[in-house]
Parts: C-alpha cells; sequence; structure tokens
C-alpha cells in the first residue's frame, strides 16, 4: 500500500502522508518515515486495541485538516469494519477491496472483483473532494526505492472520552488443532465441489495415499464438514507445501492467498473458467470424482512396485 | 426482541459459467439460478434463532424488484414474519451507498433492536451496506461476525480477524451487526412452511415511500459506477491435462514422479 501510495503521489505532486494511531507505538514511526513525506502519529491509551468508533474520530479529525484527495486502508478485518461508516460520516466516496487504484484528474478509478473474482470490473467514483478506497492484502508488490526520510508530526489525541457503545474485551486465539497442515508435505484441498459431507472419507483416503493430508477451503468449514484446522486462506492457515492437489476448489482470492506459493499445483475443477485455474501449474476440467478414484488406484500401483 | 434482516437476491455464481452481457457492464443474468445472498442465509437464520430464544419478531427487508419476492418468500418460510421489498425503478443502478440509504429510510420507521445483514454480497461483494446503515441511523455496529450473545442492552460478539484469530467486542443496543458465514447452519424448510409463506404478503416501499429524492438514489445517487467488466488476466497459464479419468490419473502420477513428490 506504500508502494502504491507514492506510486499515486509521484504521479500527481502530492504528498504521501502514512498515519499511525496506537499506544507506545512512536517507534514504529522511524521505520515508516523511510517510506512516506509525514508520519502522522496520534498516541492514546484508547488506541491501544482497535476499536472502529475510536479509530474512526480520530481519521475523521484528521482528513478533516489535512483534506487528502485519497485515503487508502487495507482491506482487512478493521478495514472494513472502519470505512464504510468513516465514508458516510466524511461524505467521502468509497471503493472497497480494490486490486487497482488510479487517480487522473483528481478523479478516482479503481478495479475490483466481482462474483468471486470470476469478473474483473473498472469502475469510476464520483467526482470529489476527497476519496476513500480499502485496497486487498498482497495486491501490491512492495519495491525497493531510495528512503523518502520524511518528517514525524505528533498530533495531540482527539478523543476526549471513552468510547461507550463499542468495547474491544480481548482476542481469541484459535483453537489448537489436531492435524498440522502447515507441516504436511502433501494437501489435497477440497471445496464445494465435494458436494456432501459423506464424500470426505474418500478425498481423505485420496490424502494419505499421496503421503499428505487432508485441508479445504472456507464453505467446507462453514458447513461444518471439516474442522477449523484444515482451512487454507487468509482467514485460515498459509500452507506451502511440495504438492497441492485442489479439488472441486473455484479459487477465490481468500484461498488463493493461502497456497499459491505451493510448489506444485495441480486443479480439478468442472468449470473451465474457475479462478483456481489462475494459479494452477496444471488443469483438469473434470468432475473430482471421476479423478480420485484413478487417482488412488494408480498411487497404490505405484507404491507397490517400491 | 425486535429484529429487521437486510436480504439480497443474487444470482449463484460459484459453480457457474458466466458471460459478460452485450453492454459490456453486467453479466448475462439468463441461465443463472437467483437465490438469497449466503451471507444473508446466515443472517437470517441467526436472527430467527434469537427470536426463538428471547421472543419478539424478524422482519425482512429487501432492495429489489419483483424477482426478489423469492428470496423475501424463502425468509418467511424460514422464520420471518414480516417482509418487505424496497422498489422502485429509479433504483435501477445503486451501489452500496445508495442501498444503504434507501434502507435507512425504510427501517427508520420501524421498531428494531438489532439489524442483521450478511457481511458481504456473492456478487459485487462491497461489504459496506451494513457498516453504512448503522452510520446512517447513528447506531453503533460489528461486521464479519462469527457469534452473537445477547444481554439486555449489549451483545457480546466474536468478530473475525486474520488467520483464525477473532476479537471478542461488548456493542450496546440497537445496533447493526454484519455476519459471516459459518456463524449458525441454516436450516432446511419445510413445504408446509414454504405453502405457508405464499399466502402472506409482502410489503412494498417506493420511491415515495422513502422520502428521499431522485438524485439521492440509482445512479444518481451512488458513489460508485461500473464503467466496463472483463475476465481477469490469468497470473499464470495452467497446462490443462486431457485424456480419459485414467489417462489423467496416470499423467498426474508421471508429474509427481518428475518433480519428485513422490
Amino acid at each position: 500500500m506504500l508502494t502504491k501510495g507514492r506510486e499515486l503521489a509521484q504521479k500527481t505532486g502530492a504528498e504521501l502522508t502514512a498515519v499511525l494511531l496506537g499506544k507506545d507505538v512512536r517507534s514504529h514511526a522511524k521505520t515508516l518515515v523511510e517510506h512516506v513525506n509525514k508520519v502522522l502519529l496520534v498516541e492514546d491509551a484508547k488506541l491501544e486495541n482497535f476499536n472502529s468508533e475510536a479509530y474512526q474520530k480520530v481519521l475523521a479529525h484528521l482528513i478533516g485538516d489535512h483534506k487528502p484527495l485519497l485515503t487508502l486502508i487495507g482491506h482487512t478485518s478493521f478495514g472494513v469494519e472502519l470505512a464504510p461508516s468513516l465514508a458516510v460520516s466524511l461524505g467521502a466516496p468509497l471503493a472497497t477491496d480494490c486490486v487497482d487504484v488510479m487517480l487522473e484528474n483528481e478523479t478516482l478509478t479503481v478495479t475490483r472483483q466481482m462474483y468471486g473474482g470470476k469478473v474483473n470490473v473498472t469502475a469510476r467514483l464520483r467526482k470529489a473532494q476527497s476519496y476513500i478506497a480499502t485496497v486487498r492484502q498482497a495486491t501490491f508488490q512492495p519495491k525497493t526505492e531510495a528512503p523518502l526520510n520524511g518528517q514525524v508530526v505528533e498530533v495531540p489525541s482527539p478523543l476526549s472520552e471513552d468510547v461507550a457503545r463499542k468495547r474491544f474485551v480481548q482476542y481469541v486465539a484459535p483453537p489448537p488443532g489436531g492435524v498440522d497442515i502447515t507441516a504436511a508435505p502433501v494437501l489435497v484441498g477440497v471445496g464445494r465441489g465435494i458436494k456432501d459431507v459423506s464424500n470426505i472419507p474418500v478425498v481423505e483416503e485420496l490424502a494419505k495415499t499421496l503421503g499428505g493430508a487432508l485441508a479445504c477451503s472456507r464453505p467446507i468449514v462453514d458447513k461444518g464438514w471439516l474442522p477449523t484446522d484444515r482451512q487454507v486462506g487468509s482467514s485460515g492457515k498459509t500452507v506451502k507445501p511440495k504438492f497441492y492437489l485442489a479439488l472441486g476448489i473455484s479459487g477465490a482470492f481468500q484461498h488463493v492467498l493461502g497456497m499459491k506459493a505451493s510448489d506444485l499445483i495441480i486443479a480439478v475443477n468442472k468449470d473451465a473458467k474457475a479462478p483456481i485455474f489462475g494459479v494452477a501449474d496444471y488443469a483438469v476440467v473434470e468432475d473430482l470424482f471421476k479423478i480420485v478414484g484413478p487417482l488412488k488406484n494408480k498411487m497404490q500401483e505405484l507404491k507397490g512396485q517400491k | 426482541m425486535d429484529i429487521i434482516v437486510c436480504v439480497k437476491h443474487v444470482p449463484e455464481t460459484a459453480e457457474a459459467d458466466i458471460k459478460i452481457d452485450g453492454t459490456g457492464k453486467a453479466i448475462e443474468k439468463s441461465g443463472l439460478v437467483f437465490d438469497i445472498n449466503e451471507w444473508d442465509d446466515y443472517a437470517l437464520e441467526e436472527a430467527v434463532r434469537l427470536k426463538e430464544k428471547f421472543g419478539g419478531t424478524v422482519t425482512a427487508i429487501t432492495l429489489g424488484s419483483e424477482e426478489a419476492d423469492a428470496t423475501l418468500r424463502k425468509c418467511l418460510a424460514r422464520g420471518a414474519d414480516t417482509a418487505i421489498r424496497v422498489w422502485d425503478p429509479k433504483f435501477a443502478g445503486s451501489d452500496g451507498y445508495a442501498t444503504a440509504k434507501i434502507l435507512s429510510k425504510v427501517v427508520r420507521n420501524l421498531p428494531f433492536n438489532l439489524i442483521l445483514t450478511g457481511a458481504q454480497a456473492g456478487d459485487d461483494g462491497y461489504a459496506v451496506v451494513g457498516t453504512m446503515l448503522a452510520e446512517l441511523l447513528g447506531v453503533p455496529h460489528a461486521t464479519m461476525v462469527k457469534k452473537i450473545e445477547l444481554n439486555g442492552e449489549a451483545a457480546k460478539l466474536y468478530r473475525e480477524l486474520e488467520g483464525g484469530f477473532e476479537e471478542l467486542l461488548e456493542v450496546k443496543l440497537p445496533a447493526v451487526f454484519a455476519v459471516s458465514t459459518g456463524i449458525n447452519e441454516p436450516r432446511y424448510v419445510s413445504i408446509m412452511g414454504t405453502r405457508k409463506a405464499m399466502q402472506k404478503e409482502i410489503k412494498v416501499v417506493d420511491l415515495a415511500g422513502t422520502g428521499l429524492s431522485e438524485n439521492e438514489v440509482g445512479e444518481a445517487g451512488s458513489w460508485i459506477k461500473v464503467e466496463k467488466l472483463y475476465v481477469p488476466p490469468v497470473e499464470k497459464q495452467a497446462e490443462f491435462l486431457k485424456g480419459s479419468p485414467d489417462e489423467i490419473a496416470s499423467k498426474i502420477a508421471e508429474i509427481l514422479r518428475t518433480k519428485g513428490v513422490l
């Protein structure tokens, strides 16, 4: 996001500012100034843990004072909790989950995805003094550039009283799982295409035959067919096995983010246009159940020969 | 506990073949099956469960033309007490912001302790309506909600973060919560329930009923204007393996051997 911000700032002749909010976060400003012209630092005990209401008040104050043409926010869990209400409170047009942002004649144009990543869309935002865009994780590649050595400007916290309507209590770690899919050399990942919970054992057996473990995309965990610790993706685990076999996984961005670094990816899907084929080394357009049996037999046969 | 659930009637596209239509600004809708947005399905179920536990009513509301009645009927069959469809030809082209404005004008006149909706829609994926609606109504919100525990004036809720982590929050009611998939297990509808739902009335609210002007809704009242749809470029071109299932299995085995996986 800093790289993209710098590119946009250079193109439009604008200044690039980073906002750093929190409690005892001053040390991070040193790293940030290398990438921006200015760091606005607001420290307040009320900002220690993320609370969208507190963060929104501070950001609205900073945006009102500094009037940026564009505010970029990560499309993270915190970002989606914060950006839409901030945009409404400021009357600043918002585009979410952008994979590209362009500024021309002070008008914001963005690229987004629709229909689970099957379609890209270019959209133009209504002309305004100030825009907000949330950008998708890992979309822009960081570039190494000469440090900007910006200045740190400390801004007194505009928060006068505690946010009373919404209170952070604590973070909750995921329950420890029985299977560590991040350690498996081979993973068989299953998605919606497996249709029914009764089909889990057959793919589990294939995973065992391949010397690996069974993993899955989010819908399978949502349905309760496999436990959370098997989930690959941005809301689950990031894996990097020697071989990832994707069965009936369409390839939503969130899943792909968790497995695209695998050494070898083979995907089986009935839909020839499934986004998963965009990250696979080899693609099979076929009903996964037609492949699972023959593949298991072939593997057993090879094992027998050894 | 009076609960409003905001739902959307969307095409099922997870396993469908999608084509861009002649205008280049939308997809070809014919041949696609429409249903309640997956995230909203969980929101509806959560609302019905809370009603069953605490009493009260569930009102399902959608912004959409007549076809969206099918989704509202499903809500009624699954336990919603009343259904409202907000539509006017002038609403066509509304983005998330315009949708939130329109919904806010309708729900403002209804009694509610809680508004539930899905964290995002499977079609445009903006993930903004619930949060914007809360801001317009002046009530607190939480999105990506994985669990809700109500206790009187407040709710304890678990929000989804990244990597399987969650955060526990306390939020005062009335509030808007946008829920994640997997928060519950949506129930099946009985044939009796579906039949009963067919007889219930769906109330329709038009532009005049919202009190908004023409330029506050539809494309005129939106922040985002779609310019062009296109098929995303692929990061790398996969090699397609062809043949009978047995031949494909042999090819995969050969690849695994060459790459040293076996």
